[in-house]
């Protein structure tokens, strides 16, 4: 008999099995380690340390969650409505235009908590604009959100290169980047949270737009769960066919989809461009938008999921990071390696272990 | 006779960037005419140049380096088969994962086995693909237009480039005029009907896998050990989506491919050749537009503007035996 049919009871299809996958990647990832000559249980030991023993450690790995939380919420809503955002990582980039923008126009004349919702609006404009070309591609003209998404990627990467090399960047300056934001444009560091823990933030980054992503986590099931439109996003993920039939506009529900999905995407900004950096750089994505693809799978598409997955990925980064100072063999790249094999394992290989687990389920439950 | 020398020097480095796209392409097309889409083609090119790199540093021999790059490349073709056919997991999540890999994989490893930022060591001459210069490219040199298109632009290249170009009519033909051909583009149509057929679906699906990724070796190869000479960090550079691209415009078929490649290659060369200079009436045309015209072509064929791409129907698919 066919085991795919089989009901599981939920610990087992959203506890035992993600975990199962976790433990297969993190067991490949270590015969990679181990087999450049490094022990994988003294670099996960030190991978730990670094991303939790200290203040700052744990400051660093919020840091990056924070980013990892709005692309994976971004990939995750499109998820919900079947569509494959794999744009993320532009729609975040150009999203940095947007809050960049806003920063640069208002950081003289106000305080910082006027500039931010503005920033908020902007990075989101920016990026569900860049996510409306593809929407409307595959609303109207049958184009595979994929591929057009992919495209994407590219045109903006070219487009900001052209921005921040030409127009944006400081006259007499090298480095292709925008002025320092004042005050007001940049986001509070969130020291108070840290100190509550009694540690010390000191140099890590983390800033206000972690706030920022814990409520749209909080959004984004409200919109998903508990309105009409998720409700109509939902029903189109599961079946077209369906959707069609109980009257749900295609074209509609999938324009919108990607607009918000584009929003949250370009929302990842504020972390590294106002909350970081303070100004806008090249490349300043450096991949999270791809890591959201990774977050959201692993997250089950649910934002409570989103939030442990985006820390497990702020743990691996911070702590990837530090690992490649106390093992110089193993580079910061070591993190990339684990990342695809998460996403093989979690994601495309998800139903691999499912017969097997059916099978020693089927016969637990039947030897009682 | 200014303009001539420049235009021969763009088409020779357009034919030169061609190459990696075109086995790139061609590899696209026999997985996604068999149904499986191919995202992580990329992640294929950058590992097989790293394995090539690797053997051709080691033995100085640039067959074994081919070998080793098609090896690798199969290998993750394999286990792509094994996630979205096997285990008929999503097709697209398995590709970024093989991307996702062999970035990590390739510096982790150059820099453990190597210890040079990224970098594989160079590979010395006998290690590489040198350029042939054709029969009588000498001779014909000065003849006027054909001579320095002969020695220039169709002669000087290495074997690869050769065997790219072979490979279009080879790919047409074996897609148009076997039997195996016949029924992978079947099995990307309607696998229900090669299943009813008595064909195994997955074992076709597998061996589309396998071509694809024998193609796909050559072009890593072609990057690492006959255009350069060693590995470089995150070489493929995007390549693998340009060629995926390309397949798409060519509206997945094998001759259109060809044309697809040139074109993006041309417009590669024709972008470094304009990097400073300036156009009487435009001034300096930004280069960031040539680098982001091959993508933006490829939206605007999406959008139907250009005749229709209609991808193999069961594209992504996973098929399903009936339980």
């Amino acid at each position: 008999m066919s085991t795919a049919s089989v009901p599981l009871p939920a610990w087992i299809n959203y506890g035992v099995i993600p975990l199962l996958n976790l433990v297969l990647a993190f067991f490949f990832s270590g015969l990679v380690v181990w087999a450049i000559g490094e022990n994988p249980f003294e670099a996960l030991q030190l991978l730990l340390i670094g991303a939790l023993g200290r203040g700052e450690g744990i400051g660093f790995t919020l840091f990056y969650t924070t980013s990892f939380i709005f692309t994976g919420l971004s990939v995750a809503v499109a998820i919900h409505a079947g569509l494959f955002n794999i744009g993320s990582e532009g729609q975040a980039y150009l999203g940095g235009l947007g809050a960049a923008l806003v920063a640069l126009s208002l950081d003289h004349y106000v305080p910082w908590y006027v500039t931010m919702p503005f920033a908020v609006f902007g990075a989101a404009l920016f990026g569900a604009a860049c996510a409306a070309i593809p929407a409307w591609l595959q609303a109207k003209r049958g184009s595979h959100i994929v591929i057009t998404t992919i495209m994407f990627n590219f045109i903006v990467s070219s487009l900001m290169n052209y921005v921040l090399v030409r127009v944006l960047i400081v006259p007499g300056k090298m480095a292709p980047e925008t002025r320092t934001f004042l005050p007001g444009g940049q986001l509070p560091k969130l020291d108070w949270l840290i100190s509550m823990f009694g540690g010390k933030l000191g140099a890590a980054p983390l800033n206000f737009s972690f706030l920022i992503a814990l409520v749209m986590c909080f959004l984004v099931w409200v919109l998903i769960w508990r309105t009409r439109l998720g409700y109509e996003m939902r029903t189109l993920g599961i079946s077209p066919s369906a959707a069609s039939y109980a009257g749900i506009p295609y074209a509609k529900i999938v324009m919108i989809t990607m607009l918000i999905s584009g929003g949250l995407a370009g929302m990842m900004a504020l972390n590294p461009v106002m909350g970081a950096s303070a100004r806008l750089q090249i490349e300043f994505v450096g991949g999270a938008g791809f890591v959201g693809i990774a977050v959201s799978l692993m997250g089950r598409n649910h934002p409570v999921g989103i939030i442990l997955s985006a820390l497990l990925f702020g743990i691996l980064y911070q702590g990837g990071a530090e690992l490649s100072f106390d093992m110089p063999k193993i580079t910061r790249d070591m993190i990339v390696v684990i990342q695809g094999m998460v996403i093989l394992f979690a994601g495309a290989l998800e139903y691999m272990l499912r017969p097997a687990i059916v099978r020693f389920y089927q016969q637990a439950v039947g030897g009682k | 006779m200014d303009y001539f020398d420049i235009l021969i020097s763009i088409l020779g480095s357009a034919i030169r960037l061609s190459v990696p796209l075109l086995f790139t392409a061609l590899a696209g097309l026999f997985s996604e005419r068999a149904g499986i889409f191919d995202i992580g083609l990329e992640g294929k090119m950058l590992a097989s140049a790293f394995a090539s790199a690797c053997v051709a540093y080691w033995t100085g021999n640039a067959w074994l380096g081919l070998l080793a790059g098609i090896g690798i490349s199969i290998v993750f073709s394999l286990v792509h088969g094994f996630a979205s056919i096997t285990n008929r997991g999503n097709q697209i999540v398995s590709g970024v994962a093989l991307n996702f890999v062999a970035a990590g994989l390739t510096i982790v490893l150059g820099q453990a086995w190597f210890n040079q930022g990224g970098r594989t060591g160079q590979v010395p001459a006998e290690g590489r693909f040198s350029s042939i210069v054709l029969p009588g490219a000498d001779a014909v040199r000065d003849v006027p237009i054909i001579g320095p298109l002969y020695a220039n632009v169709i002669s000087g290249n290495n074997i690869l480039t050769y065997i790219a170009f072979l490979m279009v009519p080879v790919s047409w033909w074996v897609l148009y005029r076997t039997r195996f051909g016949l029924r992978l583009r079947a099995v990307g149509e309607n696998p229900g009907a090669v299943d009813t057929a008595g064909i195994s679906v997955s074992w076709l699906r597998y061996r589309a896998l396998i071509v694809a990724g024998f193609l796909c070796g050559f072009s890593g190869t072609y990057l690492a050990i006959a255009q350069s000479a060693a590995f470089i960090n995150n070489m493929s550079a995007g390549k693998g989506y340009i060629a995926l691209a390309a397949l798409i415009f060519a509206k997945w078929k094998p001759v259109p491919v060809m044309l697809a490649c040139l074109l993006f290659g041309f417009l590669d060369a024709f972008a470094n050749f304009m990097q400073g200079k300036s156009v009487p009436l435009l001034g300096e045309v930004p280069v960031q537009i040539f680098q982001a015209l091959p993508y933006i072509l490829t939206c605007v064929l999406l959008a139907g503007f250009i005749g229709i791409a209609r991808p193999p129907k069961a594209g992504g698919v996973p098929y399903t035996k009936e339980r």
